[in-house]
C-alpha cells in the first residue's frame, strides 16, 4: 500500500507525460487526478492506522549507492511525522489536480501540465518517506526541478523564466549548506541513515571541529548546515528572493508547491532531524532568530503590495518564519501543526485569488479589482474562511496553531522566547492587516477595473470550486479536530512516538491568562480598522504612506534585497567572469604559453632567415671573419 | 584464457579502417558508413561481453597477454582490472554513436574521416589496457594524431590555429613523460606495470618522476591554467571530433593519474595533494565563472568540461573509497553527457549553422522533442539526483570532505555555479520567445539523432538510479589500490 502511494503519482506523471499526446487532454487530467486522489485516500488510510494502531515501518525497495561504508537505499520510511506529511501532500496535491482542470481549461500544454504536478508530488513524497538523508536530497532537488519546470511553465514569458532560474539557484544555494551538512555527517558517522546517526549524536555532542579556521562543536556545525539547506527551501530571509517570483507560475502551483508542500519541505527537516536539533541550543536558537525575522520582514512587505499572489506568497513566507520559530523554542510538534493547518488554509487562499484571477482574465492587481463580492459569492465567502483561518480568527484552524506557538515561544523562558513571542504577537496583528487588506480591496469598494467589465466577470465553475470548499473544511475544522492529536500533552505517547525526540518534556505550564487572549482580540480588532482603512476612508492609508514616503519605498521595494543580491552576487559573477576570460585565460595564459612561445619562435626564425639573404659575397665575408677569428683564436693561445 | 579478446578489441577498429582504404568512391558513402559501423558495433559487443566475463571480485589484471616485443626491453602486455574495463566500454559504446552521427554534420572525405575514428578507437582501447609504461606511451602519443586530424582538416575556420595549438600543448606535456618512462627503465630495469607495482620506486626519484607524468596528465585533463587549448579544439572541431574529445580523449588523464600517479609514486603523490587541490578547485571555480559569461554553446560546454575534470582531479586525489569512485563514476558520466551535450549543439548546428546562443530561443514549441532531450542533459550535467552526474559529484564531496573540509566547501560552490550557466543557457536557446524566426523552419529530430541521444539519456538515467553495476565493477580494485597506497605511505 505504502509503495502504491508513491508509485501512483510517478505513474500518472509517466502516462500523461509521455502518453498524453495520444490520449488526449480530458483523458490526461482525469487520470493524474484518479491515480493522485486514490494516492491521497492510501495516505489518509496509513495515518489512520498509524493513529489507532501506532504502525511504523521502514520498505527498503532497493539499494541505490553502495560505495564502501556508504550505503543508501531506496526506502518507504512510514512513522507519525511521514505520515502527516502523506496526508498534506497528497491531498493538497489531488485537489490541486482537481482544480487544474477548471483553471487550466484554456492552456494548450494540458498534459504536460499535469504531468509536473504528479511528478512534484511524487518526488514530496520520496522526500518524506526517505530514511536517509540522501534520498532526502533527492527528493529536496527533485522538488526544487519540478518547481522549476512549474515556476517557468508559460515559457514564452521572460519573467517566468528568469523567476524559475532564480528559484532553482537560490535553492541551490541552500542546497549547498544542505550538502555539506550531509558530508559532515557521513564524516562524523561513516553513515546517512536516520537511525543510525540519531543514536549516535549523544556520543559526539562535546567533539569539537576545526572548520574554515573556526572552532565549532560538530554537533552545531551540522544543524546550522542542515538548516542552510532547510532555509533555502522554506523561504527564509535571505534566501526568500525565489518566493515572491515564483508566482509567475500558474496559481494551482503556488497553491500546491509555495503554500502547502514543498516550501513547508524546510520544516519538515528540522523536524525529522529533532534528534540532532535537540543537543544544539546554539542552532536553536539561530532558527528562532532567523524565523521570526522572517515572519516580521515578509509581514510587512505584504502590507503594501498590490500584486494579489505575491501578497499571500509573503504571507507564506511568514507563516514558515512561525514554523520555523516554533522547531526553534523546541516545539515540533506544534510546529508540524501549524505546518498542517497551514497547508489547507493557505492553499485555499491560493486557489481562492486563482478564481479571483480567472474572474478577472489574468489581472492580479488589487488596485484594479474592488466590489465584486456580490458577483463571486461563493468564491468571496471561500476565501472569507481562508482568511479567518490565516489571521487566528479563535476556533478556526490558525487560532489554534498559531497561538499555541506564541504560547511555547513564551513558556520557553528565556531571552529569545520571549522576544519571540512579542515578534509573534506583532506579526500577528500585521498579518491580519494585510490579509483583509487584501480581501477588502479585491473585494469591497469600488469597481476599479477599466478593461473589464463588471458584468464580464464570473463565478469559477463547479470543478475548481469543489476543491475550495474541501479545503475551506480543512481550513474550519482541521484545528479543532486534530488539537490533541498533535499538541496535546499525551501526543508525544500517543502519536508522534519516536518520529519526534525531545531532549526534555515540554513545558506543561499554562501562559496568564491576559497573554492568551492577546492575540485573538488584536485579530479581532483588526477587522474592523482594516475595514475603514482600506474601504471607507482610503486616503487616509494614502496620506500615511506619502508622509513616511522612505519608509514605504523601503517595504515596496522588499528592503532591497533583490538590488542587493544583483550587485553582490549576479553583477560580479559575470564581471568575474569576463576578467577571468578575457584577460586571463586569452591575454595571460595565452599570451605567454602557447602563442606567445609560437611569436617568440616566429621572431627567432626571421631573423634566423636574414642569415640566408643567398648572396655568394655576404657569405663569404661571414667565412672570411670567422675564419681569421678562429686564426687569431689560435694564435694567441 | 586463450582468445586474445583484448588484442581483437584493439585491432578489430583498425581492421575496419583498413576495409575502408579500399572503398574508396564517394558514391559509396553508405557502404562506408555500414562497414565502420558494423565494425565499431561488433566491438561494442565484444566489449560488453567481455565485461560479463570479467571477475569484479578480484583486483588482479585479468585477460593478460604478454608477448615479447623487443628481447629484454618492451614486452606487449595488456589486461584489465576494475578501473580499466569501464573505459574501455564507454570507448567502444561512444565510438559507433559517432558514426552514426556523422550522417548530418561531415559532408566531404567521409571515409578518411571514419578511418580516423576508427583508428583513434583502438588506440583509446590500447590507452586503457596497456600494462606496459612503453606501449601506454606510444598509445596515448598515437591517440592526439588522429585527433589532431580531425580538427585540422574537418574543423572550422579557425581549424589550423587550434589544431596546432592542441599538438603543441599537448606534445609538450608528453615529451616530460618519455623522459620520465626512460628514466623509469633506468632505475627499475623494466617498464612491465605489474612488476614496477610490486617492486615499486624508490622514493628519492619519485617527485621528479611524478611531476613528470603529471606535466602531461594535466594537459590532457585539462587542468588550470593549461586548459585553454580545450575550448578553441572544441569550438573549432566538427561535432564528431568533439564528442570523441570530451568524451574519451580526456578521460586518459584522469585514468592515467589512477593507474600511474597513485600507483607507482605514492609518496610523492602525496606530497603533491595541496598542488592538485588547489587546481582543482581553481579550476572548477574559475572555469565555471568563465563558462557564465560564453556565448558559444560549444565553448561554454568545453569550459564547464574543464570544470568537471576538476572533479575528477580533486576526487583522485583524496585517496578515499568515496571520491576515487566518484571520480571514475564522474568521468564515466561526463563522458556520456558532455558526448550528448556536444551532439546537442551539433544538432541545432546542422540546421541554423550557428553555435551562438543569441541566435536561438523559444526551440521548444518548434522541437519540442529536442528541448526535451537536451533538457535531460542538462540536468545531468548540473548533477541532479537521479542523473549519473549526482553520483559522480556527490560521491567526489564526500570523499574530499573526510579529507579536507575547506577543499570541499570551495568545490560544493561549484555546483551552484554550474547550475547557473547551464540553465541559464538551456533558457535562452529553449525557452522564450521566438524571435528569429528562421528557426521556425527547424525540423525537430530525425529518427537517428533520437536514437543516438536516447542511446545516451538511457544510460544518464539508469545509472542515475541504480549505479551499482558501475560500482560494483570497481570497488574491489579501487579498495586494493588505496590499501597498497596506503601501505607504501607506511613503508617509507
Amino acid at each position: 500500500m505504502e509503495i502504491l502511494i508513491i508509485a501512483l503519482p510517478l505513474l500518472a506523471s509517466v502516462i500523461s507525460g509521455f502518453f498524453g499526446k495520444y490520449i488526449g487532454d480530458r483523458n490526461s487530467e482525469l487520470i493524474t487526478s484518479l491515480l493522485v486522489s486514490v494516492s491521497a485516500i492510501l495516505s489518509i488510510l496509513v495515518l489512520y492506522e498509524v493513529i489507532v494502531y501506532n504502525y511504523e515501518d521502514n520498505i527498503i525497495l532497493a539499494t541505490w549507492i553502495n560505495s564502501g561504508s556508504l550505503n543508501v537505499n531506496w526506502s518507504i520510511k512510514i512513522d507519525a511525522l511521514s505520515a502527516v506529511m502523506l496526508v498534506v501532500v497528497t491531498s493538497v496535491s489531488s485537489l490541486v489536480h482537481i482544480y487544474s482542470i477548471g483553471y487550466m481549461s484554456h492552456d494548450p500544454h494540458k498534459p504536460r501540465f499535469m504531468a509536473y504536478l504528479s511528478l512534484f508530488t511524487f518526488a514530496m513524497l520520496m522526500l518524506v518517506t526517505s530514511d536517509n538523508f540522501i534520498q532526502l536530497f533527492f527528493g529536496w532537488e527533485g522538488v526544487g526541478l519540478c518547481s522549476y519546470f512549474l515556476i517557468g511553465f508559460w515559457f514564452k514569458k521572460d519573467t517566468a523564466n528568469a523567476a524559475a532560474i532564480k528559484a532553482f539557484i537560490v535553492n541551490r544555494v541552500g542546497d549547498f549548506g544542505f550538502a555539506l551538512g550531509i558530508f559532515l555527517i557521513f564524516y562524523m558517522f561513516d553513515t546517512v541513515n536516520y537511525n543510525e546517526v540519531f543514536q549516535q549524536i549523544p556520543s559526539i555532542i562535546d567533539k569539537k571541529l576545526l572548520f574554515l579556521g573556526v572552532e565549532l562543536n560538530a554537533v552545531d556545525l551540522i544543524c546550522l548546515l542542515l538548516f542552510v539547506g532547510a532555509m533555502g527551501k522554506s523561504a527564509q530571509i535571505l534566501l526568500h528572493t525565489w518566493l515572491p517570483d515564483a508566482m509567475e507560475g500558474p496559481t494551482p502551483v503556488s497553491a500546491l508547491i509555495h503554500a502547502a508542500t514543498m516550501v513547508t519541505a524546510g520544516v519538515f527537516l528540522i523536524v525529522r532531524c529533532s534528534p540532532i536539533y535537540e543537543y544544539s541550543e546554539l542552532a536553536l536558537n539561530v532558527i528562532t532568530i532567523v524565523g521570526m525575522s522572517t515572519a516580521f520582514f515578509a509581514a510587512t512587505v505584504a502590507l503594501v503590495q498590490t500584486d494579489i499572489k505575491k501578497i499571500i506568497a509573503y504571507s507564506t513566507c511568514s507563516q514558515l518564519g512561525y514554523m520555523f520559530f516554533a522547531t526553534g523554542v523546541g516545539a515540533y510538534n506544534v510546529a508540524m501543526f501549524h505546518l498542517f493547518t497551514h497547508a489547507f488554509f493557505k492553499a485555499l487562499l491560493f486557489l481562492g485569488s486563482g478564481s479571483v484571477i480567472h474572474a478577472f482574465k489574468d489581472e492580479q492587481n488589487i488596485e484594479k479589482m474592488g466590489g465584486v463580492w456580490k458577483k463571486l459569492p461563493y468564491t468571496y465567502s471561500l476565501m472569507i474562511i481562508g482568511t479567518l483561518a490565516l489571521t487566528g480568527f479563535p476556533f478556526l484552524s490558525g487560532f489554534y496553531s498559531k497561538d499555541a506557538i506564541i504560547e511555547f515561544a513564551y513558556l520557553r523562558g528565556n531571552t529569545t522566547g520571549y522576544y519571540a513571542a512579542g515578534i509573534g504577537i506583532f506579526t500577528a496583528l500585521l498579518t491580519s492587516i494585510y490579509s483583509w487588506r487584501l480581501m477588502f480591496k479585491t473585494f469591497h469598494g469600488e469597481y476599479n477595473n477599466k478593461e473589464i467589465k463588471i458584468e464580464e466577470t464570473h463565478e469559477s465553475p463547479l470543478v475548481m470550486l469543489l476543491p475550495l470548499i474541501l479545503l475551506s473544511l480543512g481550513a474550519i475544522f482541521s484545528g479543532f479536530v486534530f488539537k490533541e492529536l498533535f499538541i496535546s500533552q499525551e501526543s508525544q505517547v500517543n502519536f508522534w512516538q519516536n518520529s519526534i525526540f525531545f531532549l526534555e518534556p515540554l513545558s506543561t505550564d499554562h501562559p496568564p491568562f491576559w497573554f492568551l487572549i492577546i492575540t485573538p482580540l488584536l485579530v479581532i480588532i483588526s477587522i474592523p480598522i482594516a475595514f475603514y482603512f482600506f474601504v471607507v476612508n482610503k486616503d487616509l492609508a494614502k496620506r500615511i504612506a506619502s508622509v513616511n514616503k522612505p519608509l514605504y519605498e523601503f517595504l515596496v521595494k522588499k528592503w532591497y534585497f533583490d538590488e542587493l543580491y544583483e550587485i553582490l552576487f549576479i553583477k560580479s559573477s559575470k564581471k568575474l567572469g569576463l576578467i577571468l576570460w578575457k584577460f586571463f585565460d586569452v591575454k595571460i595564459i595565452d599570451g605567454f604559453g602557447p602563442d606567445g612561445i609560437s611569436a617568440l619562435i616566429k621572431k627567432f626564425s626571421l631573423k634566423a632567415n636574414k642569415f640566408q639573404s643567398g648572396y655568394i659575397y655576404q657569405y663569404a665575408f661571414v667565412m672570411l671573419v670567422g675564419f681569421s677569428a678562429l686564426l687569431t683564436f689560435l694564435i694567441v693561445k | 584464457m586463450n582468445f586474445p579478446i583484448l588484442s581483437s578489441l584493439i585491432l578489430l577498429p583498425s581492421i575496419g579502417a583498413l576495409f575502408l582504404l579500399f572503398i574508396r568512391s564517394e558514391k559509396s558513402k553508405r557502404t562506408v558508413k555500414y562497414v565502420s559501423l558494423f565494425t565499431s558495433l561488433v566491438n561494442f559487443f565484444l566489449s560488453i561481453y567481455l565485461w560479463i566475463l570479467f571477475d569484479y571480485k578480484t583486483s588482479e589484471f585479468q585477460f593478460v597477454e604478454d608477448r615479447i616485443w623487443i628481447e629484454n626491453l618492451i614486452n606487449y602486455k595488456v589486461g584489465v582490472d576494475g578501473i580499466s574495463i569501464l573505459f574501455i566500454i564507454l570507448t567502444t559504446f561512444i565510438t559507433p554513436l559517432c558514426i552514426i552521427s556523422v550522417n548530418n554534420s561531415i559532408k566531404d572525405r567521409l571515409a578518411e574521416f571514419l578511418i580516423a575514428v576508427l583508428i583513434m578507437e583502438s588506440f583509446m582501447i590500447g590507452v586503457f589496457c596497456s600494462l606496459d609504461l612503453v606501449v601506454f606511451y606510444l598509445f596515448f602519443e598515437a591517440g592526439l594524431i588522429p585527433m589532431f586530424l580531425i580538427i585540422g582538416i574537418w574543423g572550422g575556420s579557425r581549424r589550423v590555429y587550434s589544431a596546432f595549438k592542441f599538438f603543441l600543448y599537448t606534445l609538450l606535456g608528453s615529451v616530460l613523460m618519455l623522459v620520465a618512462i626512460i628514466s623509469i627503465y633506468w632505475i627499475s630495469g623494466t617498464t612491465d606495470i605489474t612488476k614496477l607495482y610490486e617492486l615499486g620506486i624508490d622514493v628519492k626519484y619519485q617527485n621528479l618522476l611524478w611531476l613528470a607524468f603529471f606535466s602531461s596528465f594535466a594537459v590532457k585533463t585539462p587542468m588550470w591554467p593549461v586548459h585553454t587549448w580545450l575550448p578553441d579544439a572544441h569550438v573549432e572541431a566538427p561535432t564528431a571530433g568533439s564528442v570523441l574529445l570530451a568524451a574519451i580523449l580526456l578521460k586518459m588523464a584522469g585514468y592515467g593519474f589512477i593507474r600511474f600517479s597513485l600507483g607507482l609514486f605514492p609518496v610523492a603523490s602525496e606530497t603533491f595533494t595541496p598542488l592538485i587541490y588547489s587546481l582543482s578547485v581553481i579550476a572548477i571555480i574559475f572555469t565555471s565563472l568563465i563558462a557564465l559569461m560564453q556565448e558559444d554553446m560549444k565553448k561554454l560546454i568545453a569550459y564547464s568540461s574543464v570544470a568537471h575534470m576538476g572533479f575528477v582531479t580533486l576526487g583522485i586525489f583524496t585517496i578515499q573509497q568515496q571520491g576515487i569512485e566518484g571520480s571514475i563514476i564522474q568521468m564515466i558520466s561526463h563522458g556520456l553527457v558532455s558526448a550528448a551535450l556536444f551532439l546537442s549543439v551539433g544538432v541545432v548546428y546542422d540546421r541554423m549553422h550557428s553555435r551562438l546562443i543569441n541566435t536561438y530561443g523559444g526551440l521548444v514549441s518548434i522541437i519540442p522533442k529536442y528541448s526535451v532531450l537536451f533538457m535531460i542533459f542538462v540536468l545531468a550535467s548540473l548533477g541532479l539526483p537521479g542523473t549519473s552526474g549526482f553520483i559522480g559529484e556527490f560521491l567526489i564531496l564526500m570523499g574530499a570532505f573526510k579529507d579536507n573540509f575547506l577543499v570541499a566547501v570551495v568545490a560544493s560552490v561549484g555546483v551552484i555555479l554550474g547550475a547557473a550557466y547551464i540553465l541559464w543557457m538551456y533558457k535562452r536557446v529553449v525557452f522564450g520567445k521566438i524571435i528569429n524566426s528562421d528557426l521556425k523552419q527547424m525540423l525537430d529530430l530525425n529518427k537517428s539523432e533520437l536514437f543516438i541521444l536516447s542511446c545516451l539519456a538511457i544510460p544518464i538515467l539508469f545509472f542515475g538510479f541504480y549505479p551499482d553495476p558501475l560500482i560494483n565493477t570497481i570497488e574491489v580494485s579501487i579498495n586494493d589500490l588505496i590499501k597498497m597506497y596506503n601501505l607504501n605511505l607506511i613503508d617509507k
